[in-house]
């Protein structure tokens, strides 16, 4: 569903990503994992438009999106929750919602899907007219991801949805990606530090390091990799 | 306590002038984060666009005063959307990505091309405006006068703020406006095509300053290339005032210049204040709301949870 080839990526004179590889299949959960810094975010950056890439190809559903406008890409599908949530901290949650509608021109669709949102995150239904920037963290990361389902993506990309949450909302979060995941056949790539969780949600890995994959394998055997056990598991 | 009131009603419609005006700084400033110092000049060109479509109208309308009025406001304010859409794109989105300095600068020069451009074409003296409606006063409750143009400007602003509001809060693209201001990464992650909104954003805000300036040259009866300076300055400090970005603040800002303004020239002789000091009172309201709340009045306190 996504694969993107030789991707090169910089930021000035700094080359963030040498040639990655890698192939999200449809339906699936693959999880990018990873020191800081060794290029997990900026992958998803270019693969929502957000950052211009130097080289390489990035494929959505056979089309190349790579260096393609944030919006149009969103339009095609491929939805992106960013670090650090991004919500919009003055909107209420219900307009948050909307904005994750912002493409559709479905009404009965969005009203169907904002059932299913409040339903899945229940918390959310609960503060609907608050301010976004008035929930909690872990709320906020539920919105941030609720108001990406908003746009009915095909393909959801996930970035640190774990980073500064309360273990507890940490747990649910990771039980709805599989939900969506396994009841809508949401296909998802996450990236996460939390190497241990990642590998327990996800069908198939891909460890990164200074910008390039070290190596990819089945989420079961690289949990059991001696080398991912060192280096990310803490084992 | 009559003049007083008196006065605050004269204070009242330049401030809904004022108003008008602000609200065109303070909503670029809340797409783009940079004050565009051109404003007060799509104010002028809206004020000569309602000149020349009048003297090009009025042959076509014996009688139907009100709608020749109408058409001249609507017009003006279409022209300067148009341009205030035309400079963004030809000016600032180049500039995009450039530091913030950089456009500001930008503005400048267009604020100067604007009235330069104008002063060629139209001559640099002052110009009369025609009286769109009928002259006269109106004998209000207990003595106090206002002039059929007061009141009209005073209910036709506060008609076009209602109308603001509503496409603020109420339509998508008003949704995708303050979903932009709080975080345009986000929104275009949403799907908003931002170079939409920011054109969106400047047409809107350039049409409520042509409103402006057909307002303020019925008020005054003069027009001349560089009327928009004063004007727009005084708005800027009205946007500062209420609160940069927010929208009820330039409002309120507006008016309360307005209304402040007036009275410091109503009451200069017990003030102590020579009534040739009104166009300073703005900028005394600037230097006080930047020592004291520089957030403005209705301004938030930005605080990102992390």
């Amino acid at each position: 569903m996504l694969e993107i080839s030789n991707l090169t990526v910089g930021y000035g004179s700094i080359t963030a990503l040498h040639g990655i590889s890698l192939n999200v299949e449809r339906g699936s959960i693959v999880t990018l994992i990873g020191a800081n810094g060794a290029g997990k975010s900026t992958t998803l950056r270019a693969a929502s438009g957000l950052l211009k890439i130097r080289s390489g190809n990035i494929g959505f559903e056979g089309k190349q999106i790579a260096n393609l406008p944030a919006h149009e890409i969103v339009a095609m599908g491929l939805a992106h929750v960013p670090e650090g949530r991004m919500i919009f901290s003055n909107l209420s949650v219900m307009e948050n919602l909307r904005m994750g509608a912002y493409l559709r021109r479905d009404a009965d669709g969005v009203r169907r899907d904002l059932d299913f949102v409040l339903q899945t995150f229940p918390r959310l239904s609960e503060r609907e007219k608050q301010f976004a920037g008035t929930l909690s963290g872990g709320e906020q990361q539920m919105l941030a991801i609720g108001r990406a389902l908003m746009s009915r993506p095909k393909c959801l990309m996930l970035d640190e949805p774990s980073l500064g949450i309360a273990p507890l909302l940490v747990k649910t979060i990771f039980e709805k990606i599989v939900e969506v995941n396994r009841d809508l056949g949401l296909t998802v790539l996450l990236v996460e530090q939390n190497a241990n969780l990642a590998l327990e949600i996800s069908h198939y890995g891909y460890v990164l390091e200074t910008g390039a994959v070290l190596f990819h394998d089945r989420s079961e055997r690289l949990k059991l990799d001696p080398r991912v056990r060192e280096a990310y598991l803490g084992a | 306590m009559n003049e007083l009131l008196q006065q605050i009603l004269n204070g009242l419609s330049l401030g809904a002038i004022y108003a008008l005006i602000a609200l065109g700084y303070t909503m670029v400033y809340g797409v783009l984060r940079f004050i565009n110092f051109a404003h007060g000049d799509v104010f002028m060109v809206g004020a000569f666009s309602g000149l020349y479509l009048f003297r090009w109208l009025k042959p076509f309308f014996d009688g139907g005063r009100w709608l020749l009025a109408a058409l001249v406001l609507l017009g003006a304010m279409l022209i300067s959307a148009t341009l205030g859409v035309l400079v963004e794109w030809l000016a600032y989105r180049p500039l995009r990505e450039k530091p913030r300095l950089t456009v500001l600068i930008t503005a400048i020069g267009v604020s100067l091309l604007l009235e330069y451009s104008a002063q060629l074409l139209f001559g640099a003296a002052p110009r009369g405006f025609p009286s769109l409606v009928e002259g006269g006063a109106i004998g209000g409750i207990g003595g106090l006068h206002a002039s059929n143009v007061q009141v009209l400007v005073f209910l036709v602003s506060g008609a076009l703020l209602f109308a603001l509001r509503f496409i603020v809060m109420r339509t998508r693209i008003g949704l995708a406006m303050r979903a932009l201001s709080l975080n345009p990464t986000a929104a275009a992650l949403m799907g908003v095509n931002i170079s939409v909104v920011i054109s969106f954003t400047f047409g809107l805000g350039s049409a409520l300053a042509a409103a402006g300036a057909i307002f303020y040259a019925s008020l005054y009866q003069a027009i001349d290339p560089f009327m928009g300076v004063l004007p727009g300055l005084k708005a800027f400090v009205a946007a500062v005032l209420g609160g940069i970005g927010s929208l009820p603040g330039a409002a309120l800002g507006g008016v309360i210049l307005g209304v402040v303004e007036t009275l410091v020239v109503g009451y200069s002789k017990e003030l102590g204040i020579p009534p040739g000091y009104r166009d300073a009172v703005a900028f005394v309201i600037l230097i006080l709301i930047l020592l004291f709340k520089p957030s403005g009045l209705l301004g938030k306190n930005h605080r990102e949870k992390v």
